[in-house]
């Protein structure tokens, strides 16, 4: 019983995921140009979480806030506007890469824009 | 329950921490709009470390301790660099300077030896009890030895290395390099299915043969694998007749790759078709999750951690997540860089747990770069989502290098390599 309940909440929790993503990204459009909150740090979880979730990714290759110590490219500098053509262009692959066009196919274009203004703040629109 | 509730209904019931809370995705209700912040993190490898800084980063309110006996963390990415002559110990060296200095994180350098998950206590060796309001257990792998007669783990520490924690076993399998006569043969013997870093036993391969080729050249290596394919192998057999011809042999397990027994004293394997003698052997064994994650009960019969994805929480514990090897996370590899993706995704859940607020649906990813040679590196990415049937890998993304990849681009996968190495050991300890 207490097996069978478990599974039944694990199944739950499992199809409320596609749900919530829905939810998530809905809301985080819908605050597009939102306010930052109180704490400095915190500012992007606040108006932009999906964004932030899914920029998290990015900085593994490209470094802490997209700034890159060796030979991969930084855009902590880049603005919103940049890195979305950017990502974009390795998506459709118009812009050559080695391993980028395999990232980006990941995402939809809502979700390449997210990451984007999550970077472009972080880089004060340069 | 789910005869009477339509899916726009519960569309908006999810909308309400309270809701959230009772499908499981919030965990212990305790936690919503918490006061108390404090979050213990066991083990400071890729995902431990990567939680710790990323927690706060993210919001600095929150409290972190990080417990990990090891003062000086050597990383399996790149330890084949090492056994290739190409980096030295020095170089795959981390420690936990900037997590103490620059996130106030808090460093103990001990090991966690019981949690009690209901009372949210963490035990350590040295006899301190912390107490925990959420906590990160990053534990690793631990290995099986008892799978293959005649291996154990003194016979690993004296004579047949795993070097698959990277560290003293490292510098006992390169030591043996070293001192091996040239025309001697090396068998490096990978696990079945699942095990940490899936291309890993084949870069070893590849990095020791571009040692043996220019120092060695009459020697041999030999992979035993109870698999009948392995990871990226198309590029790896291709990369192998180009740059070492005739030097590593691949043995499948129906072409006498399945290890039936080992023999230390006389230095020899026994396969299902014959006995082997060799001068210098690697045994990768068996793994499953750290020991402490058993201790703890977050396992289940498959020997790893099952998780909820959104947030990494333990099914089995709430209030307590698991990330990196030991996790179950569906279609992700058990790798470095995938520890290190969940430790953020991880941290960033927490934030938002502690807001009561509803986690942001993750995207995972990976990518393993391996080398064949200092100058022909390839790669294999993926990019995973959250579905009803858990972390499934987005089939119109990912993959492999091209397996027609021109020099020029397989030099350019090799520089990057080292930039991904710089990049996520800085992401991660830096």
């Amino acid at each position: 019983m207490v097996v069978k309940l478990r599974v039944w909440l694990t199944v739950c929790a499992f199809s409320s995921v596609a749900l919530v993503s829905g939810n998530a990204a809905l809301a985080a459009k819908d605050s597009g140009g939102s306010k930052p909150a109180k704490s400095a740090q915190g500012k992007q979880v606040e108006s932009n979480p999906r964004g932030q979730v899914l920029a998290l990714s990015c900085t593994s290759c490209h470094g802490t806030d997209g700034k890159s110590v060796g030979i991969i490219p930084s855009f902590n500098t880049r603005s919103s506007a940049y890195i979305e053509a950017a990502l974009k262009g390795f998506k459709s692959g118009e812009r050559y890469s080695t391993v980028m066009g395999r990232h980006a196919k990941g995402y939809s274009d809502d979700e390449l824009r997210l990451i984007a203004n999550y970077f472009g703040k972080t880089s004060n629109n340069k | 329950m789910s005869h009477t509730l339509s899916r726009r209904d519960f569309n908006k019931l999810l909308l309400s921490g309270v809701a959230a809370s009772a499908f499981g995705i919030l965990g212990s209700s305790n936690t919503a709009f918490a006061s108390s912040k404090r979050v213990v993190v066991v083990g400071g490898g890729f995902g431990g470390a990567a939680a710790a800084k990323y927690l706060r980063k993210l919001d600095p309110s929150i409290s972190v301790t990080l417990i990990e006996p090891k003062a000086i963390f050597y990383t399996c990415p790149f330890s084949n660099w090492v056994l290739g002559g190409l980096k030295t110990m020095e170089d795959i060296a981390q420690t936990y300077s900037a997590l103490k200095n620059k996130y106030k994180v808090n460093v103990i350098a001990d090991s966690a030896v019981a949690i009690d998950a209901v009372r949210g206590t963490v035990k350590l060796k040295g006899g301190q009890v912390i107490g925990f309001d959420r906590l990160i257990v990053s534990p690793g792998i631990d290995f099986k030895w008892d799978t293959i007669p005649g291996y154990s783990e003194s016979v690993a520490s004296a004579k047949m290395p795993h070097a698959y924690q990277a560290g003293p076993q490292t510098v006992l399998l390169h030591n043996q390099l070293l001192a091996m006569k040239n025309g001697g043969r090396v068998f490096i013997c990978p696990p079945a299915n699942p095990f940490r870093c899936p291309p890993g036993p084949y870069e070893r391969a590849s990095l020791i043969a571009g040692y043996l080729k220019a120092k060695k050249p009459l020697s041999k290596i030999i992979i035993l694998d109870p698999k009948e394919k392995f990871s990226k192998q198309g590029l790896f057999k291709k990369g192998w007749e180009r740059l070492y011809p005739g030097m590593i042999e691949w043995r499948s397990g129906s072409t006498g790759g399945k290890l039936v027994k080992v023999d230390a004293a006389t230095m020899s394997l026994t396969t299902e078709f014959g006995v082997e003698n060799a001068d210098v052997i690697n045994i990768i064994p068996p793994q499953k999750a750290g020991k402490i994650a058993f201790d703890a009960g977050l396992t289940d019969a498959t020997g790893w951690c099952p998780i909820n994805p959104i947030s990494f929480e333990s099914t089995i514990h709430p209030g307590v997540h698991v990330i990196g090897d030991a996790s179950i996370a569906g279609a992700m590899p058990k790798s470095g860089f995938a520890a290190s993706s969940q430790g953020k995704v991880a941290a960033a859940a927490i934030v938002r747990l502690f807001q009561g607020k509803v986690p942001a649906a993750p995207s995972l990813v990976n990518t393993c770069y391996s080398l064949i040679g200092p100058g022909y590196g390839i790669s294999v990415a993926g990019v995973y989502k959250l579905t009803v049937e858990g972390i499934v890998e987005i089939p119109e993304a990912g993959g492999l290098t091209p397996i027609n990849a021109d020099d020029d681009q397989l030099r350019e996968e090799a520089n990057f390599a080292r930039g991904w190495y710089s990049n996520i050991v800085q992401d991660t300890w830096g």
